[in-house]
């Protein structure tokens, strides 16, 4: 039955996003042979030692992929699904020991002149066994059994690409919290994960007793909104300026040391918690103490950014943070990259310079132009239009995949396509926002434009994936 | 809600855009000037003169060949070849060492090309795409003054660049002598030119007609206190001969000649054959490249370190120029120290005439031994005070780089030797006569005469007397017009000065009577320092004339013997030299010209 079934999935096709991904690749091979040709030489496209001629050949192999892709029997996806995971996590080992060291990461296999990434292919083989392990039959997200396996199965893939000091293909792992979002992790989650970015980057940009001001005064609007005591988080509010004026004057005053001023104020800080608990205990106002736990907690990570920061984070990490946030201006050094890449965007203009007649993403002034930063060329040649018009392309892919995993039946195609669609949307907007200065320079690729053979290919299979599964959906009921 | 998220990030991502490519245009100027090719120009170096206006080092225009490895296109290299006169494989030997085909950045291919052949290139430049002359200045030495006083320049290198970041690869940088401690000043401020290039990397020509280029700004002249004449006539007596002459002018403590001898010539370390001169000189065993004047920190001063023990015993009371004390031939306590022979007892002033052994050791124990202090260690330290304000055991400061500041004992030096409150005043007697553990710099010896001269004041020894500059006044660093002050009292000088005016113009005993003048009244005082290593180092400083002085001079010729013989010849030449500017003792130079003290180091 499903055989025959399967015989007119052409027609099932979702061709809005086959079309989308081919203007994109299109797009893609457009950018690529723009960074690498100027306009007066007519390049031969066949020339393997361009970069824009060897992605002609990962382009043909990723279509081949995915009419193989498609042509395979969809239930092997499911059926599958953790070999394939098993089997991507053995490359992952292997690449330790065989992998060749480029650019600080050893991450690739080298087999002449082919370079393989098998961390791009981890995120495919991840999404298959998470949608596997969360769509079979018993399975409850929130219970203990729920969490170490998902969880477990994100962390494996992560802990091996860390180890081959991959730092930006492990935190994409991250972004499944939007899959867990839709499969019933309570919204707070997104919240914490959002206020936790937020925290990091305040607590890095501000004085440690600027951070506590705010988090102090979110804490009692919190409070005051929550249960509308506006009078008593008033009163606290004053009581609260005075002691910490009465403070500031006195630590002044008295020239204390430091180890005598962290006794002081966390001696005080502890008798205000108690007042507060009494308070809590006195009017059983219960919401207080998770007011005051966020706020603890707020505080200690704040705290601990800094020695996360000096201690576990590498130099390099370290700068691009620094650049991206304006504390180090060093456009010679770390900053560079993205110094460039501004400049390369916004000179781009509202219209762009014309195709092939950018200056900046030529002659090497922007760095990894063909890769990571091929939105530069973009943003350049098109100007705002067209960089607009790339993203807008983005999103309704994005927003075609939400309504695909959606329409599924069957829970493993829509977890799988929620994973797809985490998996591009943390590319493409960490990507574009590295290049603008909005995020750290964390090198991941722009699905479908940046060069490179094994994003292009797993990137490919991620998606067509989904089309093979959303095109017999109906053979699946 | 995962929608209204992927919309709210991609509405960020627009902003931003927006932002950076429609609302700021700071972005399209330095779009802009990526694509300008900046040229630097590089400033003419500040010339150097003498105190006469003399030139000491000028500026001689060369040129570098540099290839841009990217614009390379085919060329015909015999054509190259012959219009720079270098073989094929000299040629061949440069493009190998372009690493990196594709780099933007200038690379030399030859170096110091004469104006002649480089403008037999720049005729057919147009030929050889990629390369291109970058004009540079060459130091050029019209005096033959050593390199130790002038120093030299070379490239900076990448320990130079790392310290200031104005340096990049391939400027030049002063090293030692006055080059390097007035770098800052004579290396003047680099320039830039801006072209315009298209896309394809061509210059299409000057930016706004040069609006925006920065011109460089030649180094200033530096006017230095030297005497080119003195100072030449003395590199000449020091010919042959291991040491060091300083001669200062005392009312202002400007430096009129330092030799160093055997020095170089800073030519030979800028030329072509640079590396292989200077190790050539790294590996010369009489050390050239070791500056005597200012780098001989362990030299013993031998008896002209007397005269200070007898400044700081009057200072300290513990002697009067009338105290008479005896000498047969040494001083007996303790291990006794020898004297040689003269006439007894004497008082403080012949004991300067004559140099006695004996009366300085009793004048040191009196100082360490005075009971004025509660301990030998106080005594010492006292001791050591006065005489490190008579500018021993410290850098004097003088404008030049490597200055040591010599040895000068402390208690804990003899607490190590001998055991804590082990020794005594016999123990470090020989400090009395200048040995021991005591080394001093020959410019330290100058300054100590130059504080004679002065009765009791000196200025900091300095090398450059101004800055010449056409726009802006720079002054010299002002602690060289402060007057510092010696610690020992104006009256004590007379007779201190007395037995050296005997030492050279007195009769028998007088140990400089050889080397007296005619028509000038020259001070002195000869030393003999025992030297461990081999014959003894002669010594001597003096100044003239004996009123209102105005040379005040210390030579120190390791390994010649007596300092009357050796060494006071040599500043009594230079003393006429400066003062009459011609030799009357031609008996005496015909002398110091044909002695050698180092052939035994030579021979090897």
């Amino acid at each position: 039955m499903p055989t025959r079934r399967q015989d007119i999935w052409v027609s099932k096709i979702d061709w809005s996003i086959v079309f989308i991904y081919l203007v994109l690749v299109v797009f893609g091979w457009m950018s690529i042979y723009s960074t690498t040709s100027d306009s007066n030489v007519i390049e031969n496209i066949f020339d393997f030692s361009k970069v824009h001629s060897m992605q002609l050949i990962w382009i043909a192999t990723a279509f081949a992929l995915a009419f193989c892709v498609l042509l395979i029997n969809s239930r092997f996806y499911s059926v599958f699904s953790y070999f394939i995971y098993f089997a991507i996590i053995l490359l992952l080992i292997l690449v330790l020991f065989l992998g060749k060291e480029v650019n600080g990461s050893r991450s690739w296999f080298v087999i002449g002149s082919m370079r393989l990434q098998p961390a791009e292919l981890a995120k495919l083989a991840t999404s298959l066994a998470l949608a596997k392990a969360m769509s079979s039959y018993g399975f409850r997200l929130k219970t203990l059994e729920g969490w170490t396996m998902t969880l477990g199965l994100i962390m494996l893939p992560v802990t091996l690409i860390l180890l081959q000091k991959d730092w930006g293909s492990a935190v994409v792992f991250f972004i499944f919290i939007l899959m867990f979002y839709r499969e019933g992790l309570t919204g707070w989650a997104l919240v914490a994960a959002f206020f936790t970015i937020a925290l990091f980057i305040i607590s890095l940009l501000l004085e440690p007793v600027v951070v506590f001001l705010i988090l102090f005064t979110l804490s009692l609007l919190l409070f005051a909104f929550i249960n509308r005591c506006f009078l008593h988080a008033f009163i606290a509010a004053v009581i609260f300026t005075i002691l910490f004026l009465a403070y500031s004057y006195l630590s002044v005053l008295l020239t204390l040391s430091h180890s005598q001023e962290f006794i002081v104020s966390v001696s005080i800080l502890g008798v205000l918690i108690i007042l507060v608990l009494l308070y809590a205990a006195r009017t059983k106002i219960r919401n207080i103490y998770f007011i005051l736990l966020f706020f603890i907690s707020s505080l200690m990570i704040s705290y601990s950014v800094d020695y996360i920061y000096d201690n576990l984070l590498k130099p390099h990490h370290r700068n691009r943070i620094e650049d991206m946030l304006g504390i180090k201006v060093d456009i010679k050094g770390a900053g560079y990259n993205v110094h460039q890449a501004k400049v390369a965007i916004g000179s781009g203009g509202f219209t762009g310079k014309g195709y092939l007649q950018g200056t900046q993403t030529k002659f090497n002034f922007v760095p990894e132009q063909s890769t990571d930063f091929i939105f530069c060329t973009v943003g350049e040649e098109r100007g705002f239009v067209g960089s607009f018009f790339l993203i807008a392309l983005y999103v309704i892919l994005l927003i075609r995949i939400i309504m695909i995993a959606e329409r599924q039946k069957h829970s493993f195609a829509r977890i799988y396509g929620y994973c797809v669609a985490s998996i591009f949307f943390f590319h493409f907007f960490i990507n574009i926002a590295m290049t603008i200065g909005l995020a750290p320079v964390i090198g991941i690729p722009l699905p479908f434009i940046s060069y490179g053979g094994s994003s292009l290919w797993s990137f490919t299979m991620l998606l067509f994936i989904l089309v093979k599964l959303d095109a017999v959906r109906l053979g699946e009921r | 809600m995962i929608i209204v998220i992927f919309l709210i990030s991609a509405l960020v991502l627009v902003i931003r855009l927006f932002q950076i490519q429609v609302l700021d245009d700071s972005y399209k100027v330095t779009a802009l000037n990526n694509a300008f090719r900046y040229e630097v120009q590089y400033p003419a170096r500040g010339l150097i003169y003498d105190r006469n206006k003399d030139l000491l080092v000028e500026n001689k225009t060369t040129y570098d060949i540099m290839i841009i490895p990217r614009e390379l296109k085919a060329f015909d290299t015999t054509e190259l070849c012959s219009i720079f006169q270098i073989g094929r494989e000299q040629a061949d030997a440069e493009f190998k060492k372009l690493t990196n085909r594709r780099a933007f950045q200038a690379v030399p291919f030859l170096k110091q090309v004469s104006a002649e052949l480089c403008a037999g290139f720049l005729e057919k430049e147009y030929k050889f795409p990629g390369f291109y002359a970058q004009a540079r200045t060459l130091r050029v030495y019209p005096h033959k003054v050593t390199g130790n006083l002038l120093g030299y320049i070379q490239e900076a290198d990448s320990s130079a660049m790392k310290k200031d970041s104005y340096y990049k690869s391939g400027d030049y940088i002063g090293k030692s002598g006055i080059e390097e401690s007035y770098e800052q000043v004579l290396r003047g401020q680099k320039g830039e030119s801006i072209y315009l290039r298209d896309i394809h990397n061509q210059i299409k020509g000057s930016y706004a007609e040069g609006e925006y280029d920065k011109q460089a700004v030649a180094g200033y002249n530096l006017i230095t206190t030297i005497d080119v004449d003195l100072q030449e006539y003395g590199q000449l007596l020091m010919q042959n001969k291991l040491g060091s002459v300083v001669a200062i002018e005392p009312a202002t403590g400007e430096v009129l000649a330092m030799i160093s001898s055997p020095g170089f010539d800073p030519a030979t370390m800028s030329g072509l054959n640079r590396r292989s001169n200077y190790i050539a000189l790294r590996n010369d065993p009489t050390r050239p490249l070791f500056d005597r004047t200012i780098m001989s920190s362990t030299n013993p001063p031998g008896s002209v370190f007397k005269i200070v023990n007898g400044m700081v015993g009057l200072q300290e009371g513990v002697l009067r120029s009338d105290m008479r004390y005896p000498c047969a031939g040494g001083y007996p306590y303790g291990r006794g120290v020898k004297c040689h022979a003269h006439f007894s007892p004497i008082n403080m002033i012949q004991s300067i005439q004559v140099s006695c052994n004996a009366y300085y050791c009793y004048v040191f124990r009196n100082i360490i031994e005075n009971p004025k202090y509660p301990s030998l260690d106080s005594a010492l330290n006292s001791w050591r005070a006065k005489v490190q304000q008579l500018g021993f055991g410290r850098q004097l400061g003088i404008d030049l780089p490597n200055e040591k500041g010599g040895i000068l004992p402390t208690t804990t030096l003899y607490d190590k030797i001998h055991g804590k409150g082990r020794w005594k005043a016999l123990s470090i007697i020989s400090l009395s006569i200048g040995q021991g553990e005591i080394g001093a710099t020959t410019l330290q010896l100058a300054n100590l005469c130059a504080i004679i001269a002065n009765r009791g004041f000196y200025y900091i020894p300095h090398i450059v007397k101004e800055i010449e500059s056409d726009s802006i006044a720079i002054d010299i660093d002002p602690k060289y017009k402060q007057l510092q002050k010696s610690g020992i009292n104006h009256e004590y000088f007379d007779d201190i000065v007395q037995g050296m005016y005997l030492a050279v113009n007195g009769g028998a005993g007088s140990t400089a009577r050889r080397v007296r003048l005619p028509d000038i009244e020259v001070c002195g005082k000869t030393g003999t320092a025992q030297n461990p290593h081999g014959k003894d180092n002669a010594v001597f400083i003096c100044f003239a004339p004996r009123e209102n002085p105005k040379i005040a001079i210390a030579v120190y010729v390791e390994n010649a013997g007596f300092g009357g013989t050796h060494a006071a010849p040599i500043a009594a030449l230079m003393v006429e030299k400066y003062l009459k500017g011609k030799i009357t003792r031609t008996d005496l130079e015909i002398q110091v010209l044909s002695s050698n003290f180092i052939q035994h180091l030579v021979q090897k």
